[in-house]
């Protein structure tokens, strides 16, 4: 595994990172750490994985070359990571298919974790039905109502949705639940955090576990044109399909990264979820990184049309990554996102997910501005069935029409 | 000449001398707005406590169970911040002579400024630290910072600690040894895990500073059976809702009766 972008300590990437939880959960901690250090030298391990996300999530996923869409902007020549493919439709069971097995080599019996719109817990419920683990997802009151169809697919799948109304009863309030969990069932409970976010090792862990698509990206761009991307773009809440895409091209300096944080209805109205572009340092869930916080270092809630992205916080990788300069973060708001939701639907015929909706907006600005002869890669993390109803609210589009 | 971090190890160890167990209430600061903060601690100054342990509001307590989250919601809408409790300590804290332990989430010091909350801290007399997603692993920079105040860094030990942490976690001990009784959050519990006596026994065996106890003790049975095991007792989820419901004399019943006990 390539280390490039992690500081001298381990578990740090540069200042951000660390190890900020409960005395409780040290042990867990560090025996994950191990297990998983353990689990990665092990051919039968990874040959497992492998397996699963070959034959049951239908990896590898296809790099298209969106020739409708590169036409009409005029410029680079527009490929598209199709992770939207994938069993569930996103990249999020990349992560949930590797650390169920590492539980189930742990040992633990039941799995714990947190879901914002419900794309990670119904990642998690999937894979917990298919290796036999008991699963408790932890869901902001807010985001149950939201999402009642999503709450309904874990429950099919066999988890036990557990509604939150501590806090703001979102996204951050549903992981200080899970890690109230975790602390008190640590004995045989494994914690499937969703995002490259939290407390080492579940950073680098994540990272890993999604490093798949950039790995795969990074050799079909090579067998198709011979040459690496000029550009790749991708959204960013916590950060975990954009980690995973971009950390195989992070040594690559001909390679432009770029990711894209989601502006709300704008930066400067306060109302976004762009913790590297408004936010500033703090430690929040287990991990020093950046985070929206207002000036007594209360966390503030964030604000986004995409559920995925709505979280104050982006993981500690990419907020070093971001001090060094490697990649470039950048924020498209709700309204600009609907806009590209909208064209990749008519030119491409993919509804994507209106987390990835961001990154499409934002690589299609990027295009014009690129020559011909240039490549952009996109990842088109999710697909977006899911906010269908969301997108007709807010388009505001008759329902009789 | 006082030694370094001595104000609360020997608050607790003098307790201790007369054959008493020390009894650390929690109480969160801003429950019930301010101005009740310096009646709060005086009246429990003048009931006899060991020391105080004075918990700041955080929007994500992930340590704390309902009843002391809910405090801590009451708090934060009435506008309450580290800020303003420093401020509110500043002017009474030369009346107050039992051990002030703050309680705080790190998030907030890091926006306040370390260095500037080790100086403050300092100067209103401040005897501990807890900062309980500070583990022992992260806890460099701030007890670097702390070095030459009389500010103890107070580290956890919990019940899933393993031999050769708690040797660790021991070593760098500052004023008291917090023995987490329960693998969870705070708040009241029914029982306690059949491990905790030997996990206690075993601290106390080991560490160089007494050893008090906390998380879910409520009720005077636990204060018993816990406190016999340890240097003394934190309770903190019955004397917040104590003072939440303004029964005073409850929370003195229970100081009264958990020195009783103690003896």
């Amino acid at each position: 595994m390539v280390n490039y972008t992690e500081g001298q300590r381990v578990g740090r990437y540069g200042r951000f990172g660390g190890q900020y939880v409960p005395e409780t959960l040290m042990t867990a901690l560090i025996e994950l750490e191990n297990a998983y250090e353990d689990a990665i030298c092990d051919p039968m391990f990874l040959d497992e994985v492998n397996y699963y996300l070959k034959d049951y999530v239908g990896r590898e996923t296809p790099l298209y070359f969106a020739e409708r869409l590169t036409k009409e902007l005029g410029g680079a020549q527009i490929y598209l990571k199709r992770e939207d493919l994938n069993h569930t439709g996103a990249h999020k069971i990349n992560n949930t298919i590797g650390q169920a097995l590492l539980a189930k080599r742990m040992g633990k019996k039941k799995i714990v974790a947190e879901t914002g719109a419900g794309q990670h817990g119904v990642a998690t419920a999937t894979v917990c039905a298919l290796f036999d683990l008991e699963c408790v997802v932890f869901m902001g009151k807010e985001d149950v109502r939201r999402q009642e169809l999503n709450v309904f697919r874990m429950e099919l799948l066999g988890a036990k949705v557990v509604s939150v109304d501590q806090g703001s009863s979102t996204l951050k309030d549903a992981v200080n639940e899970a890690l109230r969990y975790w602390v008190s069932n640590v004995e045989d409970t494994h914690y499937i955090l969703g995002s490259a976010l939290g407390p080492h090792p579940f950073p680098k862990i994540v990272r890993d576990f999604q490093r798949v698509i950039g790995l795969e990206t990074r050799r079909q761009i090579l067998e198709k044109v011979g040459k690496l991307p000029d550009a790749v773009v991708a959204c960013v809440g916590g950060g975990s399909n954009a980690i995973g895409m971009f950390h195989p091209f992070v040594e690559d300096e001909v390679v432009t990264l770029y990711g894209v944080e989601a502006g709300g209805s704008g930066i400067s109205t306060g109302l976004h979820a762009a913790a590297v572009t408004g936010g500033k340092e703090g430690v929040l869930h287990g991990s020093y990184m950046y985070i929206l916080q207002d000036d007594n270092g209360f966390i503030q809630e964030a604000h986004s049309i995409s559920a995925g992205l709505d979280y104050p916080g982006v993981g500690p990788e990419h907020s070093y990554l971001h001090d060094i300069g490697r990649v470039k973060y950048t924020s498209v708001t709700d309204s600009e996102a609907l806009e590209g939701l909208q064209l990749l639907s008519r030119k491409e015929g993919i509804i994507p997910a209106l987390e990835s909706a961001h990154a499409i907006y934002f690589a299609t600005e990027l295009a014009k501005e690129m020559s011909r002869e240039e490549i952009l890669v996109i990842c088109l993390s999710g697909r977006g069935d899911k906010d269908v109803q969301t997108v007709r609210d807010a388009l505001g589009v008759n329902d009789n029409g | 000449m006082t030694m370094a971090k001595a104000k609360l190890l020997n608050a607790i160890q003098s307790v201790n001398a007369h054959g008493d167990k020390a009894f650390v209430p929690y109480i969160m600061a801003g429950d019930g707005g301010l101005k009740t903060l310096k009646s709060k601690i005086l009246f429990l100054q003048a009931a006899g406590v060991t020391a105080i342990e004075l918990g700041i509001p955080f929007s994500d307590p992930v340590a704390d169970g309902p009843t002391i989250q809910k405090a801590g919601e009451r708090a934060l809408a009435d506008g309450i911040t580290l800020r303003s409790i420093l401020q509110e300590l500043e002017t009474f804290y030369k009346e107050v002579s039992v051990p002030l332990v703050l309680m705080t989430y790190y998030n907030p010091l890091i926006n306040y400024g370390l260095e500037k909350f080790a100086e403050v801290c300092d100067k209103l007399g401040i005897a501990g630290l807890i900062v309980p997603d500070v583990p022992l692993e992260e806890s460099e920079l701030l007890k670097s910072l702390l070095i030459k105040t009389d500010v103890a860094l107070v580290q956890l030990v919990s019940l899933t600690s393993s031999p050769e942490r708690m040797e660790k976690i021991v070593a760098a001990g500052e004023g008291f040894i917090y023995a987490v009784t329960v693998n969870g959050i705070t708040g009241v519990r029914d029982r306690f895990d059949d491990q905790l006596e030997k996990h206690l026994k075993q601290l106390k065996d080991i560490s160089p500073v007494p050893i008090l106890a906390g998380f879910g003790i409520s009720t005077l049975e636990q204060v018993r059976t816990v406190g016999s095991l340890a240097d003394g007792v934190i309770v903190g989820s019955a004397i917040v809702e104590a003072f939440h419901r303004t029964e005073l004399e409850k929370i003195n019943e229970l100081i009264e009766a958990s020195k009783k006990v103690l003896k």
